[in-house]
């Protein structure tokens, strides 16, 4: 456990966010997450609105993975970055079944759009 | 056999299409069942692996269950769409039933369907509202289905999701022409 946890944090300090990304372009991206995610309700994945700044498997009523609740990751958009490159290699046994973006330019206009997210009308009600 | 392309009339085609569309699953369970000793006889992490991302997967057709009894039950929707609704409804039913008997063959816990989903239905107020909202989740679940293809380490299981990928790509296509939009707008799905 203390060694996957140091693997982790290393992880993190290595991925960077790269390039500024488009919030417009990350939207349509967002489609992607669409079978699992929302920003505003919880689905078969966490709710979006307040990611940035969230800890990993911290969402009140959400039934996480044991993997994702020991992660200890703060979600950031260096984390994200990790994280959305290759899931279950930053948090093996996450139930984020997905291969990942391969694409950094793509991982960051997402990523951008989850930050500008925050301050949309449905994140605000 | 008529072909799907030589056929001029839309509803001709459409009715065609809908005949085939079960087919897709038919063999993906065909699949599953003839690999079941191997299914059973595996264990350790590769199946439990493989279980989780049908957990998933399971998840989120229990939701699409759910999403497609809030669209035929809302009033909104009139035939021959509310029809089609119902069969798609009919083809998760018929995804979900094989992603838990799998899980199970796998030695795993199929997840439940939710007591309560939190749908946005104050948002849905005509039947292109509805159309639009499956859409967006037959797109989604398209994105998901591709994310999980290559994870399996069982082979037969990524064959299995690719087809059901397969049918959901034709579902959102479908919503998406129904919705008078370009039913397959790019040559790649992501």
């Amino acid at each position: 456990m203390r060694r996957s946890a140091l693997a982790v944090a290393l992880a993190l300090v290595a991925g960077s966010a790269g390039a500024k990304g488009d919030p417009a372009r990350g939207e349509q991206l967002y489609a992607r997450c669409a079978a699992c995610h929302a920003l505003a309700y919880d689905r078969v994945g966490p709710h979006h609105c307040g990611l940035i700044g969230r800890k990993a498997g911290t969402v009140a009523g959400f039934d996480y993975s044991p993997a994702m609740k020991k992660s200890g990751i703060v979600w950031t958009a260096r984390t994200l970055n990790r994280f959305l490159a290759d899931p279950a290699r930053l948090v093996p046994g996450t139930t984020m079944t997905y291969a990942g973006i391969p694409d950094p330019k793509e991982r960051a206009d997402l990523i951008a759009y989850l930050e500008a997210a925050a301050t949309s009308p449905q994140c605000r009600k | 056999m008529s072909s799907f392309l030589a056929i001029t009339n839309p509803n001709a085609a459409r009715r065609l299409f809908l005949g085939r569309s079960g087919l897709l699953l038919s063999g993906a369970a065909v699949a599953l069942l003839a690999g079941r000793d191997v299914l059973a006889a595996k264990s350790g992490g590769s199946a439990a692996g493989d279980a989780r991302i049908l957990n998933t997967a399971l998840g989120a057709e229990l939701e699409a269950i759910a999403a497609y009894q809030l669209g035929a039950e809302s009033g909104l929707l009139q035939k021959p769409v509310l029809d089609l609704a119902v069969q798609f409804q009919g083809h998760h039913k018929a995804h979900a039933d094989l992603l838990a008997k799998t899980v199970q063959k796998l030695g795993g816990k199929a997840v439940s369907a939710k007591k309560k989903y939190d749908f946005p239905a104050e948002s849905l107020k005509s039947q292109a509202d509805v159309l639009r909202f499956a859409a967006t989740l037959e797109q989604g679940a398209v994105s998901a289905y591709l994310g999980a293809v290559p994870l399996f380490d069982n082979r037969d299981l990524s064959k299995a999701a690719a087809s059901i990928l397969g049918d959901e790509a034709m579902h959102w296509a479908v919503l998406r022409n129904a919705l008078g939009e370009n039913p397959v707008p790019d040559a790649f799905v992501s």
